[in-house]
């Protein structure tokens, strides 16, 4: 079978965050549709990864590349690459006081479909959009008209990462460590939405510290990032490995090498 | 930050001057200033009157200097106290008034002519020192309500005016009430008379157009028993390098069960990034709740002025009468404010509730300073304080001084307050949704102030929205 076009190809990338160093030459290659684990340590540099990929302002570029559908993804501001299909689940999502969920996603929407070409949804469109989306996940829309994650438990923050994802519809998704913080029953939740959500045109990139996220999505690739680098790339046995053997023996494989 | 108050450059929308023909009085005050003043208006003699004893008191009064504000000493003698446009028209057709100002208006989205008039809102609009235009007055007599411009009150309803004239506010209640009472121009009058509810937003809008010249406005709206009234007022001035001064004086009536609602969206120019020109805005507003069960309820969004000092206040007398103040104030660029209320208890059972969202920007220095005074006789008083201040960059002030004076021991008083300040995460966060860094920040500062916007009549609620996001426009690197 003839592979996937490539989506998003990185490139010796070496970042900094306040003058440290914390990306030491990431390459990382994903087509359309695939999923890849980021896996690490604490402090590897995996949420940096999904930062910088985002385009987080506090983080520095020192060298490398990163090309996203043909284009020079680092050269973009973070709306022109939301705009653009990337999407970043967070890992402490922020509270907007006074402003409900609806609202805000409406707006994230129409900000997307006015780059599209589509015309924006007004209150009632939208509703109707997001009733199809809730339903298609299986959702109920208790948290619409709340304030954006204010007053929402953890895993209320991360659940509502995923239900972004659900409705802006991104070609990447990348989601940093969403698992943390979530029951057993919530991260249940979590994967079988994001498997729900798994297409053709739409790829993931999952940042997570433990291999239990993993039981419930198969990544197509896994890769162990150590001390900035990825040091091991390999299937969804990779994570099992992990799980058993823990991360000091591909860390210091990582000071060898 | 990186950047965040790298420019705070919104060139001010209003700042454009018209080249009309003006009557300008010399600058400097002095009694004759005084009776020139009161004989342009037509005035009769208690009038006239009254503005020297004020001017007399306002002689052996100083300048207040205890807000947290700086700014340089003013020359009272530098000022011109009264201006207006030639060739008014003596009587009430608005066909007659100049093209030029109309276009003003109209420019300032208050149109005043016939066939463009807002629907629902009935305009009083005033041109430095004088009513040009005071739009649906007809109309609203039909349901006996006296709508004005304070010239006019004062010689067609003396009686109403000289009973309720300074009862609120005394002529000598402070050095700039004082000046105002001595020097006042036009405002504008209401009378709503028993059990009416007003059928019109009624509205005001200020402009001050010449230079060198101060503007001081008095406002006077008396509510009858059970009657109901909602009033806006809006303000702008051109863009001068010297500072000019408004200091006008608001006096609210509400009687038995009467209801008043008093909005005002403020953004006259509040001079550059250095500080260079800007209105003076320091104003006296209060409302008196005569009556049992009556309501009086101020919503202030505050956006311009280089200096702001206001504190519409509640004098809740009445028992069970209800006194609510809400409010945005947005200080960026050179901006200072010191702003709040005074809310003091004397009936029964009387109720205040007061919001305050202070954003501050860029330099500016935002100040709430509030009062809450429960007097002896007020049993069951409460009081609800909210106080949020929010800063956006770092080279920004927020100060909170609330007063508590609390002399009747069944009083429940409730004061919350707290300080944020838009992160970089936050608006990272939004526009890693698709928006704009710009849509981002009016996002945040639109949540921020949504209890007050929620106050605000629906027809300006979406000005006040729009007015925000301009101000704080370009304050995000």
């Amino acid at each position: 079978m003839a592979k996937n076009k490539v989506l998003l190809e990185v490139k010796g990338l070496r970042v900094a965050v306040a003058g440290n160093e914390i990306l030491k030459g990431v390459d990382l290659t994903m087509r359309d549709g695939e999923v890849h684990a980021i896996m690490g340590p604490n402090g590897s540099g995996k949420s940096t990864l999904a930062q910088v990929l985002a385009g987080h302002p506090a983080y520095e570029v020192l060298a490398g590349s990163a090309t996203y559908d043909g284009k020079d993804l680092l050269d973009l501001k973070p709306e022109e690459r939301a705009r653009a299909g990337v999407f970043l689940a967070f890992q402490y999502p922020v509270e907007i006081r006074g402003i409900t969920n609806s609202y805000f996603l409406r707006s994230a929407l129409n900000a997307l479909r006015r780059e599209w070409g589509e015309p924006e949804l007004d209150p009632i469109d939208f509703l109707q959009f997001l009733e199809a989306k809730l339903k298609a996940i299986g959702w109920d829309d208790s948290m619409m008209n709340r304030p954006v994650n204010e007053g929402f438990s953890g895993g209320e923050k991360k659940r509502n990462e995923i239900l972004q994802l659900a409705v802006l519809e991104p070609r990447l998704a990348i989601l940093d460590e969403t698992d943390s913080g979530l029951d057993i029953d919530a991260l249940k939740t979590v994967a079988e939405t994001v498997n729900k959500l798994r297409a053709p045109d739409r790829s993931f990139l999952i940042v997570t510290h433990y291999q239990r996220l993993l039981n419930y999505i198969t990544p197509d690739v896994v890769h162990v990032l150590a001390d900035g680098r990825i040091v091991k790339s390999g299937g969804p046995e990779l994570a099992h490995e992990l799980e058993a053997k823990g991360y000091d023996w591909l860390r210091d494989a990582a000071m060898v090498s | 930050m990186t950047g965040i108050e790298a420019h705070v450059q919104q060139p001010y929308k209003y700042g454009f001057v018209t080249d009309i023909e003006s009557e300008v009085v010399p600058a400097g005050l002095n009694e004759d200033v005084i009776r020139l003043i009161s004989a342009k208006k037509d005035e009769p003699a208690w009038m006239l009157d009254w503005r020297l004893k004020a001017y007399r008191n306002w002689l052996k009064m100083s300048e207040p200097h205890w807000p947290n504000v700086k700014y340089e000493p003013i020359d009272y003698q530098a000022i011109s106290y009264y201006a207006a446009p030639k060739n008014l028209p003596k009587l009430d057709s608005l066909d007659q008034v100049d093209p030029k100002l109309v276009a003003t208006f109209e420019k300032l989205g208050i149109p005043i002519e016939e066939q463009k008039r807002l629907t629902g809102v009935a305009v009083d609009a005033v041109f430095d020192s004088v009513s040009v235009a005071t739009t649906f007055q007809a109309e609203l007599s039909k349901y006996g309500v006296i709508f004005m411009p304070m010239s006019q009150a004062i010689r067609e309803h003396p009686a109403l005016v000289q009973k309720y004239l300074s009862t609120v506010v005394p002529m000598n209640d402070n050095f700039f009430a004082a000046l105002n009472s001595a020097v006042f121009t036009d405002g504008s009058f209401v009378y709503v008379p028993k059990g009416v509810r007003c059928p019109l937003e009624l509205s005001t809008y200020f402009r001050i157009n010449a230079s060198s010249t101060g503007q001081f406005e008095r406002t006077l709206i008396i509510a009858d028993e059970g009657s109901y009234v909602s009033y806006l007022e809006g303000c702008s001035a051109p863009m001068r390098d010297e500072h000019q001064l408004h200091a006008a004086v608001v006096e609210l009536v509400a009687l038995e069960r009467a209801t008043i609602k008093y909005s005002t969206i403020q953004n006259w120019y509040p001079g550059d990034d250095e500080g260079k020109g800007g209105i003076y805005n320091f104003v006296t507003k209060r409302g008196k709740c005569l009556g049992a069960n009556s309501k009086i309820s101020w919503t202030q969004v505050e956006t311009g002025s280089a200096i702001t000092w206001k504190y519409p206040g509640c004098i809740l007398q009445g028992d069970n009468s209800i006194g609510e103040f809400y409010s945005v104030a947005v200080t960026s660029h050179k901006q200072q404010a010191d702003t709040g209320t005074k809310m003091i208890h004397l009936g029964k059972n009387t109720r205040s509730t007061i919001v305050s969202k202070g954003i501050s920007a860029g330099r500016g220095q935002n100040t709430y300073r509030g009062l809450v005074k429960i007097m002896k006789g007020a049993e069951g008083a409460r009081n609800y304080s909210q106080c949020d201040s929010m800063l956006i960059g770092d080279q920004c002030g927020a100060h909170t001084f609330p007063y508590i004076d609390v002399r009747n021991s069944t009083a429940i008083m409730e004061h919350e307050a707290s300080t944020s300040k838009i992160g970089e995460d936050q608006i990272f966060y939004l526009r890693q949704r698709g928006l704009s860094a710009e849509d981002a920040v009016s996002m945040i500062v639109n949540g921020f102030c949504k209890e007050v916007f929620k106050e605000l009549p629906m027809e300006f609620a979406v000005e006040a929205t729009r007015l925000l996001g301009i101000s704080l426009e370009g304050s995000v690197g």
